[in-house]
């Protein structure tokens, strides 16, 4: 039988477990929203391109599945780059199909016409212009297999108008051949065991648990690794939750704006055992100093990411779940009292810590942990309240902690809770937000209320872009050029005007109620909390210090 | 320069899928990434499906096996070699469009004939040697040449092949 490309497009997207998509039409994806339009696929129509990318994003990142996300040619795939680039930078498992003009028109400036393979290339693991409607199931299928599989990523799939409309006999292929394309999920037996050696020869090791530990699924062989042999364990931003931060293992997160002990137990350690993670400049501060007593194991999926920005002792190349159940019949408990009395100490004397006068944004955080026991998702937005998110609440679930940490992209939060509540509409879904993030990515207000997602949105408001303000309080002199954000508008009539409920915190006192409140409440809510605009995230590494050299919140 | 002393050329091959867009890839890759490229060749493979790249590219040790990891990577690149340590051939053709005056032409003509390389035009005042070999051959040649006053050069980069097993 005889299908259009747009009714070939929904079928494969049905046929690859769609359930959601998120985006926004025009006029070169008329024909598959007029599918869509009595399609069982569910299609959330946001307000903003770039917000549909980072909710399909949300998605993908609380439920483990590839998000979609839909734009028309043009404007509507450039909005979308952002997005792209944030999930390509967190390694997140996005597909966007964008509109394109006609063949015959490519290349010849028509109306809403952009070059979105050339523009996306950079920020994309893969991505297709399709150009014969027979291609188009076959390719769609590429896409999800490619995002979702090896190291996750984003993967744009551009489709002509006419391909769109283009008949042919479609069926979905079955079976796909990528010959340039195998990831490798087994490790090497040899390398597996020299890293098990070096593991139970060592005396201080630390684990260094990334992102890629979240989207292999491998926390429960991470922690009964930890635990059994009594390795403490420290997580990169990405990684928040992969392993219980309540564990006395723990040493939460590492690098710029990471705990005290974690740092000083990295530049202790003689071995570091990195898994799915990348040693990014906020994690290892200036390389050259970064754990200078210690052998490096490195277990990733990805061997571009082997000995890119440190040398690595012993590589592991595979996917982090089946590494770690090899490993753990190969490494024994080892006896290493003092290193964990030692890590315990720093501890207890550098707890992270805050001066409790005023209204406190780490306190506010500390109250959401409280409330939701644990339980909730977290997306946050991008500086100040992004650190202090990842700080002060306790995480102790995977896919628990939502942030876009590579690109760092302000506005990311709020959609990506979107995306995220859809995905798990049991789970209480908050995003920490600061007042300048916030506004990035206000205008999907109308998103969360139109598609009843309950999300709790906390502002952080301090009137500035915070963490900017912080560098130049202490590096620029206290000259705050451009960041005080005079002009924000009063956020609890914003979100009465969008049909979500608005509630104004201004004395600590008033925090826990209010967030009970809210979560009474099964619609969107925003707390504007007017926190000390001064507060600093401490403890700090200066940029190009060791990662032991931390300023502020030291006692 | 100290950087420069570390830096080395290596000679990669790769086989790619045989499609529009490949290119882009690949040398969008080495832009993005700051990767220096000396010369790329690319064209059909006896199999009409498949093309061949012959990648020159500069760099220490850690930015020559990030090229080669980077460019596996790439979906459309089915196979990466360093052709450099192993025994190989490697070739360059080079167009030179030298000045040559009547009385000149016999020099030109000599040094060409030491060369092996071939005069495909000739014209009032200058012709056109063509030269087929490795790197040092062919900047030999442009060295020779340069006194005469060379008006123009193409190349094509370098191509380059593992030797088969004797």
């Amino acid at each position: 039988m005889k299908k259009t490309g747009a009714q070939i497009l929904v079928d494969t997207l049905l046929y690859e477990g769609v359930e959601v998509a998120f985006g926004i039409p025009g006029g070169s994806v008329i024909p598959l929203f007029d599918v869509l339009y009595e399609s069982p696929l569910k299609f959330i129509l946001c307000a903003h391109e770039q917000g549909a990318a980072h909710a399909a994003d949300g998605y993908a990142r609380a439920s483990g599945k590839v998000g979609v996300c839909i734009a028309t040619s043009g404007p509507g795939a450039t909005n979308l780059v952002t997005g792209i680039a944030t999930a390509y930078m967190d390694s997140s498992p996005v597909v966007a199909i964008t509109g394109q003009v006609k063949t015959h028109l490519i290349g010849n400036d028509a109306f809403q016409e952009a070059d979105t393979t050339g523009i996306t290339r950079p920020v994309t693991k893969h991505n297709y212009l399709v150009n014969d409607v027979r291609e188009l199931a076959k390719t769609l299928r590429e896409a999800f297999y490619i995002a979702g599989t090896g190291r996750p990523g984003p993967v744009v799939v551009d489709v002509p108008l006419d391909v769109s409309l283009a008949e042919c006999d479609a069926t979905i292929p079955d079976k796909l051949s990528l010959s340039g394309y195998k990831p490798k999920y087994d490790g090497n037996p040899r390398q597996i065991q020299r890293a098990a050696d070096v593991i139970n020869e060592a005396k201080q090791p630390v684990l260094y648990a990334g992102g890629g530990v979240i989207s292999s699924g491998a926390s429960d062989e991470l922690r009964e690794i930890a635990r059994r042999i009594g390795i403490p364990v420290t997580t990169t931003l990405l990684g928040l939750g992969c392993f219980p931060e309540d564990d006395p293992l723990s040493l939460g997160m590492l690098g710029m704006h990471g705990t005290a002990y974690a740092n000083y137990a990295v530049q202790s350690a003689d071995l570091i055992i990195a898994v799915g993670a990348r040693f990014d400049d906020r994690v290892t501060g200036d390389v050259k100093t970064f754990a200078p007593k210690a052998k490096i194991i490195h277990i990733d999926i990805d061997p571009a990411s082997i000995s890119k920005s440190i040398p690595v002792d012993i590589p592991v190349v595979g996917d982090a779940k089946r590494i770690f159940a090899e490993l753990g019949k190969l490494v024994k408990p080892v006896d290493r009292k003092d290193w964990l009395e030692k890590v315990n100490k720093w501890k207890e004397s550098h707890p992270l810590g805050y001066e409790p006068d005023g209204l406190k944004p780490q306190y506010v955080v500390q109250q959401i942990h409280e409330v939701t026991r644990g339980e909730a998702i977290i997306c946050t937005e991008v500086g100040q309240n992004q650190m202090w998110a990842a700080q002060f609440y306790t995480y102790t679930m995977p896919r628990s902690f939502i942030s876009s940490g590579g690109l760092g992209t302000m506005g990311f939060g709020f959609p990506a809770s979107i995306g995220a509540q859809i995905a798990k509409p049991d789970s209480i879904v908050f995003d920490i937000a600061g007042d300048g993030s916030f506004q990035m990515n206000v205008q999907e207000l109308a998103t969360a209320v139109k598609c009843n997602v309950p999300v709790k949105v906390a502002i952080l408001n301090n009137g500035y872009l915070g963490m900017v303000r912080q560098w130049q309080e202490l590096f620029f002199n206290r000259r705050y050029s451009c960041t005080r954000l005079d002009g924000a508008p009063n956020f609890v009539k914003l979100a009465e005007a969008y049909g979500a409920a608005g509630f104004l915190v201004e004395r600590t006192e008033d925090v826990r109620p209010t967030l009970e409140r809210a979560l009474e409440i099964d619609k969107p809510v925003i707390i504007d909390f007017r926190v000390s605009p001064e507060e600093n995230v401490y403890p700090m590494v200066p940029a190009g210090k060791a990662i032991d050299e931390m300023i502020g919140g030291l006692a | 320069m100290a950087d420069s002393e570390k830096e080395h050329r290596h000679v990669f091959t790769a086989l790619v899928e045989n499609k529009a867009g490949v290119l882009a890839h690949v040398s969008g890759l080495f832009s993005s990434r700051g990767f220096n490229i000396d010369s790329l060749a690319v064209g059909e493979t006896e199999n009409p499906q498949f093309s061949r790249m012959t990648i020159a590219a500069r760099g220490d040790e850690q930015i020559l096996e990030q090229i080669i990891k980077q460019l596996r990577k790439l979906i459309y690149v089915i196979k990466v070699q360093d052709v450099t340590p192993a025994d190989h051939v490697e070739r360059d053709l080079i167009l030179i469009r030298v000045n040559a005056e009547p009385h000149r032409r016999q020099d030109i003509s000599q040094i060409a004939h030491i060369f092996r390389a071939n005069i495909v035009d000739i014209a009032q005042q200058d012709l056109i040697i063509e030269l087929t070999g490795n790197e040092s051959k062919i900047e030999a040649l442009i060295k020779l040449l340069r006194p005469y006053g060379i008006k123009e050069v193409a190349r094509t980069g370098t191509v380059a092949m593992l030797r088969g097993k004797k």
